[in-house]
């Protein structure tokens, strides 16, 4: 993956960088070691590391203010990094750049029950949101497989889904008001307690802008009420094709799940090896949950299991207590790290129609065979988002390289198929370059147009989102 | 001019020689008026495709919302925001669009519980003040590839670009509903009532006041709909009495309370979107100092402020925008004669700052100021 050249005026000028920063923060807020800094060098798609110029991890919305001030008035890039757990190098530097961490922008500033929202630091980890309103029997609902570290600051930069967004809809959707600092350090507030925006809808669009359009330091949610229960149900098919027409079946049926979850043969038996949760022997399986009551779950698992038999099941388990419920969950939430245990993998996430979902498991089994990579998949099926996880070998010669290119043909096939290259987890530099399959060059246009009016001298997280080539013109007269 | 192909309206925009006065069916007559050649996209019509199993459709601008719930309903499904149909509230004639109901981001009571018409607006395909085509967003439910302009372009009232095709997340349609009513409660009880109901895991779709009756919703398969009303009963019963009203004569309500129907008499109309537990003070001091009639809609979070005497509405408008000011809300008037949009600030201001972006967007998207130029002020 490439990266620009680094600018080495400000590469010679690091002392004295280092020295404004430290001016207008604490001593200990600004990080520029060389043994220090190398804790910043990547992100969760550690295939590419860069440690930066210095990092700095201000207190305050005041404190960002004055470092992006000081950082405009220098000409410096700053990489906003929320907890760094991107997995399309979205928080990764480039040799030139001051990260700007948000962890200390932690605290709860305002739980509200009546009007349904909570205001917090950005820095404030995805589950300590919800862990914050629990007491009253309230979540947060975007539910990112990494919630237990990920920070809101880096959800609203990526627009974060999870597992639960069939119902509950992603990050956008539950965002109701930011404080924003831009880089030129002015400070403003977008949206509020209040639905809907007077004028433009800015906060939709800051909402997934990848850290290009300024820093949020802190954010107001809406918070939900908990259901009064929710119930999993596991279904085993011997054919790929076949659970995929049984969730859109589901689908079409009137009932809504609030998640649907789908494993195939790899990821199946690989997370059982590793987490045994004792799931059955098979091709695919789907993991239903549905909320509410006691008598309300029953009436909807009735008509999704009848759905399900139209589809010659393998194995249909209905969880009869909270603990076989666990068990249900255990395997499709251990995924990752089973197969992060066999192996490399680079993980996926482009969106396709759900009717596509045969036809797209197929053609990724085709390509798994030409490439000689395996692939498994695990993906949210009800919406369509699919994470194909590519397995090869970091140790080997050419495998990533050989990884990448498929990646890049998988992401090509969402994209025809009616779908995009990144369902949640954003473009950042991994998927930066198949831009122009989606996009033709005044759909991208207009968007760096949106940028220069944010920033104009494109310093906020530049090498990243659009293809270095299109880029290059604005990065360049910035300089 | 009223193009019939998205090459047209390119067309149409990049050879125009002044400002232009966009609609779509022309019944959301909303906004400072606009002087310039009118440009309607009623003539793009016709749904591009429609996939039940995927919860997704996609369709001109044109094409008639009718059009658009009459093909879900046969699929058992529907635009789960519930747009409003203005036509009722501002006495207009013509035929919404698709478009229109975007450009305008308009929903309804729903909005509390499923998000509003900006979050189910999954795709667009628009043309921008010079002449370009161009799409953001897709037909798919989870897309967070490059910016999001789609919701850029909800309610931007066709100020950024002239919608040509939009793609819609669809949900499906309940097996029934029920609505249990609360009978003269002041607006802080009833404000009151509503939030304990949305804080509830009973999944309320509606929660509004019109006239005396507080209105909560329930919808779903029916013995969840008969649970959840009991749970509620039981629930709202320390604010008051709990009337209960079935499946069709629900339905109807909410059309009313979605069109705001009780105010098609009024001279004018101020909307205002604000926290509820702030709506009820909110109220009353408007109440006490203007003759104004008061609906609530979003649990509180959705005001409007019916004004029967058109000569004293700026005044009254004003002084609600003044009032919003104060407390982070914002109030836009919906309706008035032109006259009185064009002495008062229709949409609410903005700070600087962010007035400063919305403008410098706007100069990126129509360099020459010519899509409905003024419109949001």
């Amino acid at each position: 993956m490439e990266m620009p050249q680094p600018n080495p005026t400000i590469l010679s000028r690091k002392a004295q960088i280092v020295e404004r920063l430290q001016k207008v923060l604490p001593k200990d807020a600004v990080i520029h070691t060389d043994a220090q800094v190398r804790a910043y060098e990547c992100d969760a798609l550690t295939a590419y590391k860069c440690p930066p110029l210095c990092a700095v991890l201000p207190a305050s919305t005041d404190e960002v203010s004055a470092v992006l001030k000081a950082c405009h008035e220098m000409g410096v890039p700053v990489v906003p990094r929320g907890s760094g757990t991107s997995l399309a190098g979205g928080a990764l530097p480039t040799a030139d750049c001051v990260i700007l961490g948000t962890a200390r922008l932690n605290a709860v500033l305002e739980t509200n029950y009546e009007d349904r929202y909570i205001r917090v630091g950005s820095g404030r980890t995805n589950l300590s949101v919800t862990g914050a309103v629990e007491e009253m029997d309230f979540f947060y609902a975007p539910d990112p497989s990494s919630q237990l570290a990920c920070a809101i600051a880096g959800n609203i930069a990526m627009n974060s889904g999870g597992a639960h967004c069939l119902k509950y809809g992603v990050t956008t959707n539950n965002l109701m008001g930011v404080k924003m600092v831009l880089m030129d350090g002015t400070v403003t507030e977008i949206g509020g307690t209040h639905l809907d925006a007077a004028g433009l809808d800015l906060l939709g669009l800051i909402c997934g802008s990848e850290g290009q359009l300024g820093v949020v330091t802190e954010a107001t949610l809406r918070i939900l009420r908990k259901p009064e229960g929710a119930r999993p149900v596991l279904m085993a098919f011997n054919d790929n094709e076949v659970a995929g027409a049984c969730v859109a079946d589901i689908i079409k049926a009137g009932v809504l799940p609030v998640a649907i979850e789908f494993m195939d043969r790899l990821c199946i038996e690989t997370t059982d090896n590793y987490a045994k949760a004792g799931y059955p022997d098979c091709e695919a399986l789907l993991i239903v949950e549905v909320e509410g009551a006691p008598e309300e779950i029953d009436e909807q698992l009735a008509l999704i299991l009848d759905i399900a038999r139209k589809h010659d099941p393998v194995e249909l388990r209905e969880a009869k207590s909270a603990e076989e419920a666990a068990r249900i969950w255990l395997g499709r939430k251990s995924a990752f790290g089973a197969v992060g245990q066999i192996a490399d993998y680079m993980c996926l996430d482009g969106t396709i129609p759900v009717s596509s979902l045969p036809m797209v498991l197929r053609r990724i089994g085709e390509l798994s065979e030409e490439y000689g990579l395996q692939v498994g998949n695990v993906f949210h099926a009800g919406d369509g988002n699919m994470h194909p996880l590519i397995l090869y070998n970091a140790n080997k010669e050419g495998d990533l390289e050989l990884c990448e290119a498929m990646g890049a043909e998988i992401l090509k096939l969402c994209v025809d198929a009616g779908g995009c290259l990144t369902g949640e987890h954003g473009v950042g530099i991994e998927k930066r370059d198949l831009m122009t399959h989606q996009f033709e060059p005044q759909d991208l246009e207009i968007q760096m147009a949106v940028k220069d009016v944010f920033d104009p001298m494109w310093l906020l997280n530049p090498a990243k989102v659009f293809p270095l080539e299109s880029s290059q013109t604005r990065r360049i007269a910035a300089e | 001019m009223k193009p019939t192909t998205e090459r047209d309206l390119a067309e149409a925009i990049a050879s125009a020689k002044g400002p232009l006065r966009i609609t779509g069916g022309g019944t959301r007559d909303v906004g400072n008026p606009v002087v310039g050649d009118a440009l309607s996209t009623a003539a793009l019509s016709g749904i591009t495709l429609y996939e039940p199993g995927a919860l997704t459709i996609v369709a001109q601008a044109g094409t008639p919302v009718s059009e658009i719930e009459a093909a879900l309903d046969a699929e058992n499904q529907r635009l789960a925001f519930e747009p409003m149909d203005h036509r009722t509230l501002l006495g207009t004639q013509g035929t919404p669009t698709v478009g229109g109901m975007v450009a305008a981001n308009v929903s309804g009571p729903r909005r509390i519980a499923v998000g509003a018409c900006r979050d189910h607006l999954l795709g667009v395909r628009f043309v921008d003040g010079a002449g370009t085509v161009i799409k953001n967003g897709g037909r798919v439910m989870k897309n967070v590839t490059g910016y999001d302009l789609v919701k850029l372009l909800a309610g931007s009232y066709g100020t950024l670009g002239v919608l040509s095709e939009v793609s819609l997340k669809v949900l499906p349609k309940p097996e029934t509903e029920a609505t249990l009513v609360l009978n003269d409660l002041s607006l802080e009880n009833s404000v009151a009532a509503m939030s304990a109901a949305l804080g509830s895991p009973f999944e309320v779709t509606g929660a509004g006041k019109v006239k005396g009756q507080t209105c909560i919703r329930i919808e779903g398969f029916e013995a969840s709909v008969r649970y959840r009303a009991e749970q509620l009963t039981a629930l709202l019963s320390k604010h008051s009495d709990v009337d209960q009203i079935e499946h069709k004569a629900s339905g109807s309500l909410w059309r009313g309370i979605a069109d705001v129907s009780g105010f098609a008499d009024h001279a004018a109309v101020t909307r205002v979107s604000v926290k509820p537990s702030a709506a009820p003070a909110l109220g009353v001091k408007i109440a006490g100092q203007h003759n104004v009639d008061v609906m609530l809609d979003w649990g509180g979070g959705l005001m409007w402020f019916g004004m029967m005497q058109d000569d004293a509405a700026a005044v009254a408008h004003q002084a609600i925008q003044d009032s919003c000011a104060q407390i982070n809300a914002h109030a836009t008037l919906i309706k008035a004669p032109i006259e009185t949009r064009a002495a008062v600030p229709v949409f609410q201001p903005e700070n600087p700052t962010i007035t400063a972006l919305s403008d410098g967007i706007r100069a990126k998207f129509d360099p020459r100021g010519i899509l409905n130029p003024g419109l949001m002020g």
